[in-house]
């Protein structure tokens, strides 16, 4: 019998690709251009001209909420990209290689968690200056140990099945067994914990260009635009709304995406999800 | 059990000389003369040759970190450029507004969490139980330093409740301006750090608890006539404290990034206000010694919580892993 899809699975689905849509259509159309300065339009408040009003530099928010998404998700989407690229052949490496690979594989882990993802990209932004690639190495350093260790203890499980055991008696090697038995079983975990992750990198990503430390101006940033609003809160507070808004709309379609998932490729978690 | 604690020892050993490794490490990938950089290109000969000795640049790397490493050993975490003291009194000084901010952000988030996961798990499938989840849902997708500006827009200038940021009497160690107005400023950002923590936990509690609930002995309690509140708050509660204790331990590391940020937003002078302001300085050498620190104690409070979970329940401990072929 074919399974009902949870309700957060399409309300996180449905959220994504509203953000994704977003950032897409900023690629070919935004109201204005999201880096012209209109000094005499500042700090308007939402019109018909500007749905979302203009910010101290009289630029259009909503554009500059668009281009933002298309920055966020460009930087959550390396991050977790590469994340996945280190973390899963580590994971399976360890799993594969039984108690000695296990061994590297948490101590990694553990040096790596030493460092929450801000710290590390503040220590690389004070030894080679401020930027998005910063942002992103570190966000991936972090993404790659959780996934070596989510996707090492599903192998692990894998692995103790039987007909792991049965391919491996028949003549099968471990890296063709890994590829072709624990690999596909394993993908579904991966993918959940990827879109939480998504989720987590989009936070820290806005967190960094908050400080001034991630995507540089005249690049949108939401994180950049909640800093900037900050300074205007008293003329402006609507300023501060818009962008925050945006940041926890994507979280929340990503994380309601990645617990929805979980609950539909594993029932036994259904309503009782944990991040 | 012993052997468990000497194998978590040397693991704590081990992570905490390779965190030493990668913070030395990574302030080597300056690109040029670290000295240049930090005391830009219109400055005197002398003074740069000055920092570079303090620095040890004219040294071998090796003999370098080793003489950090011994320094940080001994508590010596090398002389700010920009304060022109040493760092470890500037971090001493600056711990006395983070760590009451994690503390109260962290009570804060405890108690609400609690009280919300266990209404959850009581009320499962119910109103309550969607509030709950909506709040934590809400609440995990919301970041840190947003809901601080939200707090500042609603308590600060909309309702005059709570000053805007900035730490009362902050002339030098200790809090300056008395006990009260301190408490007053540390408010609003801790609630700030605490929601996002208190959504987790709250649905960790709730998890937990409903875990707890499905088992044996409460069956037994409920059928020995034990009321659904005295099941609640004396079986199911206590049991599902494990889990909620080993997230909120490593919420610890969330805590630390958090606090980075929402101190900046509230202009707190806390520590990671001056990391910020020490990388704007180009002071490595604070930007050194904080880094180290906050790793150091992120991985200490992991290994106690692993520690102290082991304690509570030997089993995961004990039980062997690794592939079996």
């Amino acid at each position: 019998m074919r399974r009902k899809l949870p309700l957060s699975l399409h309300l996180g689905a449905a959220l994504t690709l509203l953000m994704v849509a977003m950032a897409l259509l900023s690629l070919l159309w935004t109201p204005y251009p999201a880096e012209q300065v209109r000094v005499v339009a500042r700090l308007k408040p939402p019109s018909a001209a500007h749905w979302l009003g203009t910010d101290h530099f009289g630029r259009d928010v909503l554009s500059m909420i668009m281009v933002g998404a298309r920055n966020s998700l460009a930087v959550g989407a390396a991050a977790v990209g590469l994340g996945l690229l280190g973390g899963v052949p580590l994971g399976l490496l360890a799993a594969a290689l039984g108690r000695w690979g296990d061994e590297v594989v948490a101590r990694l882990g553990d040096l790596v968690f030493a460092f929450p993802a801000v710290l590390t990209a503040i220590l690389l932004t004070a030894a080679l200056g401020a930027g998005a690639i910063n942002v992103v190495v570190a966000l991936a350093l972090f993404n790659a140990a959780v996934l070596a260790r989510v996707t090492r203890g599903a192998a692990l499980a894998v692995w103790r099945r039987p007909f792991v055991g049965a391919a491996l008696a028949l003549g099968r090697g471990p890296l063709s067994a890994t590829l072709v038995h624990v690999l596909p079983n394993i993908a579904g975990i991966v993918v959940v914990q990827a879109t939480i992750l998504f989720a987590v990198a989009i936070v820290n990503e806005a967190a960094l260009s908050y400080l001034g430390l991630g995507i540089q101006p005249p690049n949108p940033s939401w994180g950049k635009m909640l800093g900037d609003a900050q300074t205007f809160l008293f003329t402006a507070p609507l300023q501060a709304v818009f962008p925050g808004v945006a940041i926890a709309l994507t979280v929340m379609g990503l994380t309601m995406l990645g617990d929805g998932l979980r609950d539909w490729l594993d029932p036994r978690h259904r309503t009782s999800g944990v991040m | 059990m012993l052997a468990f604690l000497l194998r978590r020892l040397v693991s704590l050993i081990v992570t905490v000389w390779l965190a030493s490794i990668v913070v030395f490490a990574v302030l080597q990938l300056v690109p040029g003369d670290p000295a240049l950089l930090m005391l830009g290109v219109n400055a005197q000969p002398d003074t740069l040759a000055a920092l570079r000795s303090q620095m040890g640049l004219d040294q071998p790397i090796l003999t370098r970190y080793l003489h950090w490493v011994g320094g940080l050993a001994h508590g010596d975490l090398g002389v700010s450029l920009t304060y022109a003291r040493p760092v470890a009194e500037l971090v001493a000084e600056r711990l006395a507004v983070t760590l009451p901010l994690a503390l109260l952000s962290l009570i804060i988030s405890t108690v609400l969490a609690l009280p919300l996961g266990l209404l959850a798990a009581a009320r499962r499938g119910r109103g309550g139980d969607w509030a709950v989840l909506g709040f934590a849902q809400l609440g995990v997708s919301m970041p840190s330093f947003w809901i601080a500006i939200l707090l500042i827009l609603l308590f600060s200038l909309t309702l005059h409740w709570f000053p805007a940021g900035g730490f009362p009497g902050w002339t030098g160690p200790g809090w300056g301006g008395g006990i009260g107005p301190a408490l007053h400023a540390l408010l609003l950002p801790a609630l700030a750090l605490a929601i996002p923590e208190a959504a987790i936990l709250a649905r960790v509690t709730r998890t937990a608890v409903l875990d707890t609930l499905a088992e044996d002995h409460i069956r037994t309690a409920r059928a020995k006539g034990v009321g659904r509140v005295a099941v609640l708050l004396r079986h199911a509660l206590p049991n599902a404290l494990i889990p909620v204790a080993t997230v909120l331990g490593l919420q610890i590391s969330f805590l630390v990034a958090g606090a980075v940020v929402v101190e900046n937003v509230f202009t707190l002078p806390g520590l990671g206000r001056l990391l910020y302001q020490a990388i704007g300085q180009r002071d490595l050498i604070v930007v050194q010694g904080v880094v180290v620190l906050l790793a150091l104690f992120v991985v200490l409070v992991n290994a106690v919580v692993d520690v102290a979970c082991a304690l509570a329940d030997p089993r995961p401990a004990n039980s062997g892993q690794g592939r079996v072929s």
